[in-house]
């Protein structure tokens, strides 16, 4: 069985996170690490090839689009214990909206050819769409079984479990698919001292579009399918004001405050 | 003047409130029309319902052969309807579901797509509350048919009567649209307060409440009030994840938004920093939640919510 599982280089969202002066995220003036909602997708994959019959015929590759630092992503994910990285880095991609993201990595999974799951992670910590999934299922005609917070599986035979708006649902498809996971699906491993070193000695290769066949013209900023017009930084709220309760005090003076504003 | 397209929200055949916010957006940018995905039987109201909101016509499409395969084939019926519509615009809910639908239909049409959208104008221009609701965004589409999907309570639902006529659709779905398969659904419990999305007043409780959401829940309902909580909350098994409020459960942005023991983490604060009020309760007078409140108190939660509800109770006789 082979697995892909997507990860992305976001900034640090406790971090000070600002925009470009061309309105795209500033992805290098801000520390950046592998998305911690991907961390997620990479336990899944893992645990997927653990509990597989034979684990050793399981190949779990680790795939990221982006700029040079998001190497970091993939190293993370080997460190954990993926088997292998493609990291797929083109002055081209920079500005790149989720269409074309997705074009890119829909054109890298096929490169890798006989996958049989390609794990998401449900949002991206920046972008936090939750559309590149269901894209990359589009675009590459699989099913999608997305935002499971459990994941059982036999053979090719997939199920997860979804917390959606009205019910709990059980959904089920059969590999190849598209599987994305959510940051209830169970703790994400921290890389051991053993898995930091053998990392270090697993095949990370590096793709451009043009070994992916995909034209430059058809991704980044120019090409994005949507612009960003303005972006303005939210006006500081104003001090509010802070009560200590005092022998009930607190809460006459917070239902006084609701009054105040209509909400009784 | 061109067609907008709105994808009902519905739970079998109940319209929601966020599809009324929609037809109200889609009648700044043109002539609503409203698409309905569901059981024949059920269509009659929904038509009744989405008119009075302004939709000039209802495609109407029977579901019983789609009914549980997920979102791949509903995205086929929108492109089917869209191809010969040729609409201004698609606008749907943002929930996971509808994301989902979007993303699809956006490769589909190869056509720009924006998510959860705060707001949308004439042009179509949206705003978009980005970074843990740090930044707002402007932002239009620039190719293909703008395909939007809108946060609950983006705008005030406007009754305006619209023809509402019916168009019967059959679409083509293809086989490959129903590889995924709904197995077994388990309906969430009601707890009979209002959905947490579209509530005007929320109360939620964190790690601060020890496990007992009472004087939370009692607080809420002084106030007809929906309850959230935290991830801490949620990960401690004290409330199901449907109540999460975050970067990775639910946004919210009410009129009203208390928080009761809750430090105000950042992937907290992304879920309800676009509180129009925000009122916190904590021990901690250095929480870093009383940095975005309106009314703060440093308390106990389990002495001040009790108390005032006591008193919210006795103002409203
Ligand atoms: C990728 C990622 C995604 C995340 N997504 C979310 C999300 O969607 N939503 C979310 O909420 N978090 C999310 N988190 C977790 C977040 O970082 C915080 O850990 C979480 O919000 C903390 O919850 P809390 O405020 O309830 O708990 P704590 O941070 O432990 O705070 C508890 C507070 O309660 C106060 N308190 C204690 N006892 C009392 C009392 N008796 N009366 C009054 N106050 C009291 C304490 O002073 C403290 O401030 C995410 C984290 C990550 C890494
Ligand atoms: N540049 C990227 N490189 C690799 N994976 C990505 C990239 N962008 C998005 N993804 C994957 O798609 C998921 C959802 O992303 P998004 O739609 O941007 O919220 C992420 O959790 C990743 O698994």
């Amino acid at each position: 069985m082979n697995i892909v599982v997507c990860v992305k280089y976001v900034p640090d969202a406790t971090a000070e996170q600002k925009f470009e002066s061309d309105n795209t995220v500033d992805r290098v003036g801000v520390p950046g690490l592998l998305s911690e909602l991907d961390e997620y997708a990479v336990e899944q994959s893992l645990q997927l090839k653990e509990k597989n019959d034979d684990p050793e015929s399981v190949q779990v590759t680790a795939l990221t689009v982006g700029p040079e630092q998001a190497g970091d992503a993939i190293r993370k994910a080997l460190q954990m214990g993926a088997d292998k990285g493609v990291h797929v880095i083109d002055d081209a991609v920079a500005g790149s909206d989720a269409p074309a993201t997705s074009k890119v990595l829909a054109a890298a999974i096929q490169k890798l050819g006989d996958v049989d799951v390609v794990v998401c992670g449900m949002a991206s910590t920046d972008g936090a769409m939750s559309v590149v999934p269901a894209m990359l299922a589009e675009r590459l005609d699989l099913p999608q079984v997305t935002l499971g917070s459990v994941v059982e599986s036999q053979g090719d035979q997939f199920r997860i479990k979804r917390d959606g708006d009205t019910a709990t649902e059980i959904i089920g498809a059969t590999a190849p698919l598209v599987l994305s996971v959510t940051d209830q699906s169970g703790e994400a491993r921290y890389p051991s001292f053993k898995g930091i070193m053998a990392a270090k000695k697993k095949p990370l290769e590096s793709w451009s579009l043009g070994d992916l066949g995909v034209d430059a013209g058809e991704v980044g900023l120019a090409a994005a399918w949507t612009a960003v017009e303005a972006t303005e930084a939210r006006p500081p709220r104003t001090a509010g004001q802070i009560v200590t309760d005092e022998d009930g005090s607190g809460a006459t003076a917070l239902v006084e405050f609701l009054a105040s504003k209509k909400f009784i | 003047m061109s067609e907008i397209l709105v994808l009902v929200d519905h739970a079998d055949g109940a319209v929601k409130k966020p599809t009324y916010e929609l037809l109200t957006i889609a009648k700044r940018l043109g002539e609503p029309s409203a698409v309905f995905i569901g059981a024949a039987d059920k269509a009659d109201g929904v038509v009744e319902a989405v008119k009075k909101f302004g939709a000039e016509k209802v495609y109407v499409v029977d579901d019983t052969e789609i009914k549980g395969y997920l979102v791949a084939p509903k995205a086929e019926v929108l492109q089917q309807i869209a191809t010969q519509a040729n609409p201004d615009a698609i606008l749907i809910t943002s929930s996971g579901e509808g994301k989902e639908i979007a993303g699809r239909l956006a490769i589909k049409l190869e056509s720009g797509l924006i998510t959860d959208a705060v707001d949308v104008q004439p042009g179509p221009v949206t705003t978009q509350s980005v970074f843990a609701g740090n930044f707002t965004v402007q932002a239009k589409v620039t190719k293909g048919t703008p395909i939007i999907t809108v946060k609950p309570n983006a705008a005030a639902p406007e009754e305006s009567a619209g023809a509402g006529a019916v168009d019967k659709v059959t679409p083509t779905i293809s086989d490959s649209a129903k590889k995924a398969q709904i197995v077994a659904s388990q309906p969430r419990e009601a707890t009979g307060r209002p959905e947490l999305t579209e509530a005007a007043i929320v109360v939620s409780g964190g790690r601060g409440t020890g496990g007992n959401f009472e004087p939370v829940e009692n607080f809420a309902d002084s106030l007809g009030a929906a309850v959230g909580a935290s991830r801490a909350a949620v990960d401690s098994g004290w409330k199901p994840h449907a109540f999460q409020i975050g970067q990775t459960g639910k946004t919210v942005s009410p009129q009203l938004y208390v928080a009761a023991g809750i430090s105000g983490a950042i992937q907290h604060r992304a879920g309800m920093q676009t509180s129009k009020t925000i009122v916190a309760i904590n021990k901690d007078e250095e929480a870093p939640i009383f940095e975005l409140v309106d009314f703060g108190v440093v308390g106990d939660l389990h002495t001040v919510l009790p108390a005032a509800t006591d008193e919210v109770t006795k103002r409203k006789g």
